[in-house]
């Protein structure tokens, strides 16, 4: 297949990108080999659905065991105009599909001249998860959650998937990572119809506090050092991170609530 | 009957080869690009609004081709291949519209060697440069020849009469409308005289853009500059 004319072998003029890598230069495929306990880990990422479209956020931390490896790391990603995704569990990995991910979106928008529908684009990540299977099993476990604007429909969506890349549509909100089952539980509780940004800003934020309080390898706002959850909306105009200055006032918000609340009842 | 057998010089070869492969990109429409003060700007003379002869490579890098659609289409595609491999191994950064048009320039000069029939395309590679620093425009040929311009480059079957018209009248460096204006007169004076908004595309690699400086123009925009 490779000694083919590269302009002729029709193969190769196909608009996926990640199939023309599989023919043509499989060493740049993320595959990954066995894992162990001491690799590093995060996470809790949550997307719930508001009047506009979806806000995703994900917490900053990633643990080695029981070590923490870094604290300001990133785990949501714009993938293009009117999409993202967020990861968790083993950053190498999951961040080598986000970029493959990025790119075969971009190739398929400039070679046909329109973007993949939503579901296209998570079915297509689903594939990419699929493809990490062998290495989950080792331990390497990558769970995205994808959310975007379905421009055609005019409404947001959330998809979660598994570990063998199966992709689900969630209707209003999902969370997943090691504090996953934490902040949904939180978003089980206050999710409602006709959210609006602020009140679904507070929300992300509420789950990702509860997660951090729960568990050891997510944190939570953390002010001494200034670094706040990630949390980006998308909406009929497109992609964009909620910049660091207004997750902090929103942070500071639910922070002081729970100061508040422990010192009504003497604890503090 | 065997086939008698019939000597030609390779100059011969060479030249007819040549001639076949003008002839396809005569028969094409021309395309023109003009550096404007934000970026580059391309026109087309096309009366399809979905099939384009220019469009986006890489994040400051866009592609134009005249002759076979079919042909500069491949082109295309390998361009686009080539620039997200290269970005996805390396970084964005490391993708340039000088490797690309090298690897056009051996492409094309590989066919019109070696392929059963040159391909009869020019094309034009463009990546525009930063605030104060320049942008490129390569220009390779259906025999692999690469040619660097500046400010303005006109490609296809009416190339020289275009250039000629640009020549006294192109002043670097025109605004976006005045460089349309100027790119439409352009190819009025070669075809159609009354050559309307609708039947050009219009694109720009406009460098006040975010990651991806690729856009293109509505007929709208076009008839406001003609105004």
């Amino acid at each position: 297949m490779t000694d083919r004319n590269p302009l002729t072998d029709p193969a190769r003029l196909r608009s996926s990108f990640t199939d023309f890598l599989r023919a043509d230069r499989p060493d740049l495929l993320p595959t990954m080999g066995a894992g162990t306990d001491e690799d590093v880990h995060a996470t809790t990422i949550l997307a719930l659905r508001y009047t506009d479209g979806v806000l995703m956020a994900g917490d900053r931390r990633a643990t080695a065991g029981m070590s923490i490896a870094m604290s300001d790391i990133e785990k949501v990603f714009p993938t293009d105009s009117h999409s993202a995704v967020a990861i968790s569990g083993t950053p190498g990995p999951a961040i080598e599909i986000v970029r493959l991910f990025q790119t075969e979106l971009e190739y398929y928008e400039k070679v046909e001249g329109e973007t993949l529908s939503l579901a296209g684009k998570a079915n297509h990540l689903g594939r990419l998860i699929r493809g990490n299977f062998p290495a989950a099993l080792q331990g390497l476990i990558v769970v995205p959650l994808f959310g975007g604007y379905d421009l055609r429909a005019g409404v947001g969506r959330i998809y979660s998937y598994d570990v063998t890349g199966g992709a689900y549509v969630e209707a209003d909100y999902y969370a997943t990572g090691s504090g996953g089952v934490h902040a949904k539980n939180t978003l089980k509780r206050l999710w409602d119809d006709g959210l609006d940004r602020a009140a679904a800003m507070r929300m992300a934020i509420e789950s990702l506090t509860d997660a951090a309080e729960e568990d050891a390898a997510t944190a939570g706002p953390d002010i001494v050092h200034g670094v706040y959850p990630t949390v980006f909306s998308i909406t009929a105009e497109g992609v964009h991170e909620v910049p660091d200055a207004e997750v902090e006032t929103v942070s500071r918000a639910v922070l002081d609530d729970r100061t508040a609340r422990a010192a009504r009842r003497g604890t503090v | 009957m065997p086939t008698p057998f019939m000597y030609a010089s390779p100059e011969q070869v060479m030249r007819d080869r040549a001639d076949y492969a003008r002839k396809g990109i005569a028969r094409g429409r021309a395309i023109v690009a003009l550096e404007y003060t934000d970026g580059i700007l391309f026109l087309a003379e096309n009366p399809s609004s979905t099939l384009h002869k220019v469009s986006e490579i890489y994040d400051r890098i866009a592609f134009a081709g005249v002759g076979k659609y079919d042909e500069y289409e491949r082109l295309r595609i390998l361009g686009i291949r080539q620039a997200d491999l290269k970005g996805y191994a390396y970084a964005r950064e490391d993708v340039t519209a000088r490797a690309l048009a090298n690897l056009y320039s051996q492409v094309l000069g590989e066919m019109f060697t070696n392929a059963f029939k040159p391909f009869e395309v020019e094309i034009l590679v463009a990546e525009v440069g930063n605030a104060g620093e320049e942008s490129q425009l390569y220009r390779v040929m259906f025999d692999g020849v690469m040619t660097d311009e500046e400010g303005f480059v006109a490609l296809g079957g009416q190339e020289e009469g275009l250039a000629s018209f640009l020549e006294g009248r192109y002043e670097a460096t025109p605004d976006l409308n005045a460089a349309v204006k100027l790119g439409i007169e352009a190819l009025r004076s070669v075809g159609n005289a009354v050559l309307p908004p609708e039947q050009v595309e219009a694109a720009v690699l406009d460098r006040t853009m975010t990651r991806r400086k690729f856009r293109r123009l509505a007929t709208a925009q076009l008839s406001a500059a003609l105004a």
